[in-house]
């Protein structure tokens, strides 16, 4: 088994209102020093595959596919 | 004129779509996603609005998987007239027979109310019972209407006039409720067969229920 997790977020460039608003919110609770959020979600895959390579091919494709809007989000697999 | 509407899991207006193709004249349909054809006769095809899938993932995203959605695009790619409201634009896009992608609203509220728009661009069978430059009073209801593209797909709908409409206020000034690129709120394909808004035409087909401009708007697809 090897578990895969997918991080999509709206890529830079594209307004992220989520981000926006938790940024505001952090503020105005007085943490100041934060320069920027993005709000993403997290999709943990539990992949039945032995093979690294394969699984990173097999998890890429359902970004594409599926789990990502490749016009407004970007993602990253984190294989563990 | 045979209207077939789509109806998926958490599919919510293909009733009100059906009264108003109806009320217009048409025979309609409502085609369950599971099936596999959609029927031989069909001049319009209607991906009504809702809650696919429960908006699972992202608006639109779990739909296009759906067995139907085959059917619908090789009857699109035939030339046939598609026709996606509200959540059926966010199907359409998702399913790469519109471009762009509907985003959160800006202001991450779900707004409904009515809402003014501008025709752009009339010269489609869609609109063409308007003409450049009218405004129409339509219902939004939407939480993910943000319609966003970039900057070079945007000269491209520009430059192939697939701009349908943008939002407005009563005299036609731009009025962006939801933070989309360029205020729009319908886009067509570039062969002009398929059409995508967030806004409820269906909606607006009685005076006393607040605007009757859907019609105006749906008549177009009957062929005179």
């Amino acid at each position: 088994m090897i578990k895969a997790i997918v991080n999509v977020y709206l890529k830079a460039g594209v307004l992220d209102s989520q981000g926006k608003a938790v940024h505001h919110a952090l503020d105005s609770l007085g943490f100041n020093s934060v320069e920027d959020v993005r709000v993403g979600k997290q999709i943990v895959l539990q992949l039945n595959e032995t093979d690294r390579e394969k699984a990173m091919s097999d998890a890429k494709k359902m970004c594409e596919e599926l789990l990502a809007n490749t016009v407004i989000e970007d993602y990253n697999i984190e294989l563990v | 004129m045979k209207v077939s509407i789509l109806q998926f899991p958490g599919t919510n207006c293909e009733y009100d779509a059906e009264y108003a193709f109806q009320k217009l004249g048409a025979d309609t349909e409502i085609i369950w996603h599971k099936s596999e054809t959609i029927p031989q006769d069909t001049n319009l095809l209607v991906v009504a609005g809702g809650f696919s899938y429960g908006d699972y993932l992202r608006s639109g995203a779990i739909a296009k998987f759906s067995p139907v959605m085959q059917a619908v695009t090789t009857y699109a790619n035939n030339g046939g007239n598609v026709l996606g409201i509200c959540n059926g634009f966010q199907v359409l896009t998702e399913a790469g027979l519109l471009p762009g992608a509907l985003k959160r609203n800006e202001g991450l509220h779900f707004i409904s109310k009515h809402h003014h728009l501008k025709v752009q661009n009339s010269d489609n069978i869609f609109l063409k019972e308007l003409s450049d430059g009218d405004v129409v009073n339509i219902p939004i209801a939407h939480h993910d209407g943000n319609y966003y593209i970039d900057d070079a797909g945007l000269q491209e709908l520009e430059a192939n006039e697939q701009i349908l409409l943008k939002y407005t206020d009563a005299s036609g000034n731009i009025q962006n409720p939801n933070g989309s690129v360029a205020s729009i709120a319908g886009v067509c394909n570039k062969n002009k067969n398929v059409f995508g808004l967030m806004p409820h035409p269906e909606r607006a087909m009685e005076v006393v229920l607040g605007s009757n401009d859907g019609i105006n708007m749906l008549q177009g697809f009957f062929e005179s």
